[in-house]
């Protein structure tokens, strides 16, 4: 219970600023097209070095909940996802923002997150020598299972049909095969100077959701502006608590699935919101409903991603290793004080730790309630005119991509992305089994190949990758998958036949 | 009149052209950092520029890009045929990384790409096994090698990185061949590696190891330097061990800049960046994260990546 103990040191004047600060200020980065959570972290870390260790981690701790929080926003409102764990959202988030609930939406993506984040940090103040274990469980063979076990959802994530899924999401598997290999160092498919660090994610993120609705936004012309000015609805904030709460499948989904990804170093974040949304749906009585505007989606989403911020610090602050990007740039603002993550930090800076990880739980509180406030406010965004929009959106597109290495080489690499998935769509393909497919590739890859060169070296490939507990395990839930998409596949295919025949 | 327009252009133009070099720099820097915001080389030059403003030093700020890939690759590349050399664009280097990868090829850029300006750290190679492993020294890890050829597999940052070359060289010595597993994520998934008990044992950077030893979670067996280290005064050099390994392996870091800068420029900031290095700020954070330091002028980091080049071309001619 050493963290009740703490409580008090989040409330003194100068760290409750702080919190407040780097809630507010987390939630604009967050929401800035471009700016990831590692990036903004990144961008703090200079102010830490005035302060002192425990309020430059309050800093750090409120900036990190908020900006995967704030990235909801410009996911919902202008469907470009500001980091990869925002994807999800877009889906049924943005949707519902173009039908005039955009209000609706952001209520429910921040309460969503809430929910998600205090659970995600009560199992970090709770479980934490637990999880440790359970992180490290996970080494090369199980990592590429379970990016098997990604590409899996691909087929049956917001796609017409099953075979698009999977022709876009083998598109997105060679996306990232570009640039240098991260093992071999092997120069593969760059035709372009701009491609020699392979695609950027972020970069290819806006350029796959964001480009293409700026081409239709033009392409539909000035003349239909002003007959299409969307009447943005109200929605009180008690309706919202709600709705939420009778959602309770998407939800504890969401927030379970969130918990459990964001431990695995080297994957949580990225798939964690992905992964939700696609579970989420198979176990959901209105499975058609996903992909037009349905809450439950962004329920899952946004519980799945703010889920997992507690859980990814966990092999970071027991054992000292950063398993995410954002986690190793927290290792730093804790270094630069001279605290070493590990059992230095709980057992000679207790302040330090417990404040750290206090701040995250008021922050996600505080996160809420300003989300809150500015979900009415923000929601007008839909009634700007589309003509006036597409420019704002694409500008902001350029400026995110640039932002991400100062390089022109990213703007480019979006707009070729945009400009092909603009012509993709047409065909019925979609942009989120292309991401996956863009973000597992690396991660089946690297593993694999490492995975193999332990093998050769002790036991062999087949031993190393087939047998274990935890590889039959997750073996066992990738050949599920499958079958689960074939079924649904063979009876929707019987149904629509039948239609067909009495029609 | 039209003679004293000329009059006055001319005495503006000399006075701008000597008024580059004074004035220099006019507007913020930047230094790119080849690897990934958190890793032990962006830690560390948000720390060595963090005084940069300060009158005493540049007095403009240093801003951090970070361009990383494929063990640095990336950085280096777009440094050597992209970045212009106007003085503005200053580069984080790694020794031996981006030497060892220009002889093995495959990149656009040698050592003679670049302009070295200062050295601030020198982060050595060191052996380490998890905390519960039967290696307790390097006579066992080699005499374990030398009876499984090719079995005992050794986690690293990267091909052709630092780790790597210690590798190499711990295996010329000993006449052993180990399996090295190279990572994608750096020297941090190489040591969660060691520590998860995925290989038997690991190469990784001194600063990270005394951290995880300090957290009871690996023993330090040997460290590939040519002296104990000051973090580590207990633990053994590889030499001491009867390894004859060198310090090639030291992870030396510094600014560069690409070559083609003007000589005044280069001049400018030879003479102020060790200077930058050394203030006391600057120490003391480095200290505090674990971080050695070691500051060198660009004469004698001329002389150390010639050297470089030399035994790395000798060591690599065999691959």
């Amino acid at each position: 219970m050493d963290f009740i103990y703490y409580f008090g040191d989040v409330f003194t004047p100068l760290s409750f600023m702080l919190l407040l600060g780097g809630t507010i200020g987390g939630l604009i980065l967050g929401a800035t097209p471009g700016l990831s959570p590692t990036m903004a972290v990144a961008l703090l870390i200079p102010f830490t070095f005035q302060l002192e260790a425990a309020q430059g981690l309050i800093l750090l701790g409120a900036a990190y909940t908020s900006t995967v929080a704030g990235g909801a926003v410009s996911a919902i409102l202008l469907k470009i996802p500001g980091a990869p764990a925002n994807i999800a959202t877009t889906l049924d988030g943005h949707t519902m923002a173009k039908q005039g609930q955009g209000a609706r939406a952001l209520q429910l993506s921040f309460l969503a997150s809430a929910v998600g984040g205090v659970f995600g940090v009560l199992l970090l103040i709770f479980l934490t020598p637990v999880l440790a274990k359970w992180a490290l469980a996970f080494g090369p063979s199980h990592l590429f299972w379970l990016a098997i076990l990604g590409v899996t959802v691909i087929g049956t994530l917001d796609s017409a049909s099953v075979v698009k899924g999977l022709l876009s999401g083998c598109i997105g598997l060679w996306l990232a095969t570009i640039g240098f290999d991260d093992i071999m160092g092997a120069q593969r498919f760059i035709f372009h100077p701009a491609l020699g660090g392979g695609i950027n994610i972020i970069a290819a993120l806006i350029g796959l959701f964001a480009i293409p609705q700026v081409l239709t936004m033009f392409a539909k012309g000035r003349h239909n502006t002003g007959a299409e000015v969307i009447e943005v609805q109200r929605h009180s904030i008690l309706e919202a608590f709600r709705e939420l709460f009778s959602r309770t499948r998407a939800l504890s989904i969401g927030t379970l699935t969130g918990s459990i990804i964001g431990l695995i170093p080297g994957v949580g974040g990225q798939i964690a919101g992905l992964v939700a949304y696609d579970q989420t749906k198979k176990f959901s009585s209105e499975k058609d409903k996903f992909g037009t505007g349905h809450s439950e989606g962004v329920i899952a989403a946004e519980s799945a991603n703010n889920a997992m911020v507690g859980p990814s610090l966990v092999p970071l602050l027991t054992l000292s290793i950063p398993g995410s990007p954002t986690a190793a740039v927290l290792l730093g603002g804790l270094l630069i004080h001279g605290i070493f993550p590990g059992s230095d930090l709980f057992d000679n800076h207790p302040d330090v730790a417990w404040t750290f990880i206090n701040s995250m739980l008021i922050g996600q509180v505080l996160m809420c309630v300003f989300g809150l406030y500015v979900a009415g406010l923000a929601a007008r965004v839909a009634q700007v005119p589309q003509s006036v929009m597409a420019a704002i959106v694409l500008a902001l597109s350029v400026f995110g991509a640039y932002s991400v290495q100062g390089s022109m080489g990213d703007v480019y690499v979006m707009a070729c992305l945009g400009i092909g998935m603009f012509f993709l769509e047409r065909f019925g393909f979609s942009a989120a089994p292309l991401v996956l497919g863009l973000i597992l590739g690396p991660i089946a890859e690297a593993n694999f190949i490492q995975g193999g060169m332990i093998a050769d070296a002790t036991v062999g490939k087949a031993s190393y990758f087939l047998t274990g507990g935890l590889n039959l395990l997750l073996i066992a839930v990738v050949l599920a998958s499958i079958a689960y998409s074939v079924w649904m596949e063979l009876r929707h295919r019987r149904y629509t036949t039948k239609e067909e025949a009495q029609a | 009149m039209r003679r004293m327009i000329a009059g006055a252009a001319l005495a503006l133009m000399s006075l701008t052209g000597t008024a580059t070099a004074e004035d220099y720099p006019e507007r913020p820097l930047m230094l790119m950092v080849s690897y990934g915001a958190g890793g032990a080389t962006d830690f560390q030059a948000r720390i060595v520029t963090m005084t940069a403003g300060n009158e005493d030093a540049l007095g403009m700020p240093i801003a951090i890009i970070n361009k990383p890939g494929a063990g640095g690759r990336v950085g280096w590349n777009w440094f050597a045929t992209q970045a212009d050399p106007d003085g503005y664009t200053l580069a984080a280097y790694n020794v031996p990384h981006f030497i060892a990868q220009s002889i093995k090829g495959g990149v656009e850029y040698s050592a003679d790409s670049f302009e070295p300006i200062a050295n601030w750290g020198a982060d050595p190679a060191v052996f380490v096994v998890g905390a519960d492993s039967e290696f307790n020294s390097m006579e066992d890890v080699v005499a374990f090698a030398k009876e499984n050829p090719g079995k005992l597999t050794v986690s690293g940052a990267g091909l052709f990185v630092g780790h790597h070359i210690a590798a190499l060289q711990i295996d010329k010595a000993a006449g052993t061949k180990m399996a090295y597993i190279p990572t994608k994520g750096g020297g941090a998934a190489a040591m969660k590696a060691v520590i998860a008990g995925e290989v038997m044992g690991g190469i990784n950077n001194l600063s990270d190891a005394f951290r995880a030893q300090e957290a009871g979670n690996v023993k330090i067996l040997g460290v590939a330097d040519l002296e104990r280290n000051a973090f580590l005064p207990d633990v053994p050099t590889m030499m001491e061990q009867g390894l004859d390994v060198d310090n090639s392996s030291v992870n030396f870091r510094g600014v560069m800049v690409p070559k083609g800068t003007p000589p005044e420029v280069i001049e400018k900031l030879s003479a102020t960046v060790p200077e930058m290095f050394a203030n006391s700020r600057v120490a003391k954070k480095m200290e505090a994260g674990g971080s050695p330091m070691h500051i060198m002028t660009r004469d004698e980091v001329i002389e150390m990546w010639a050297q470089r080049q030399q035994t790395l071309n000798e060591l690599l001619a065999g691959l």
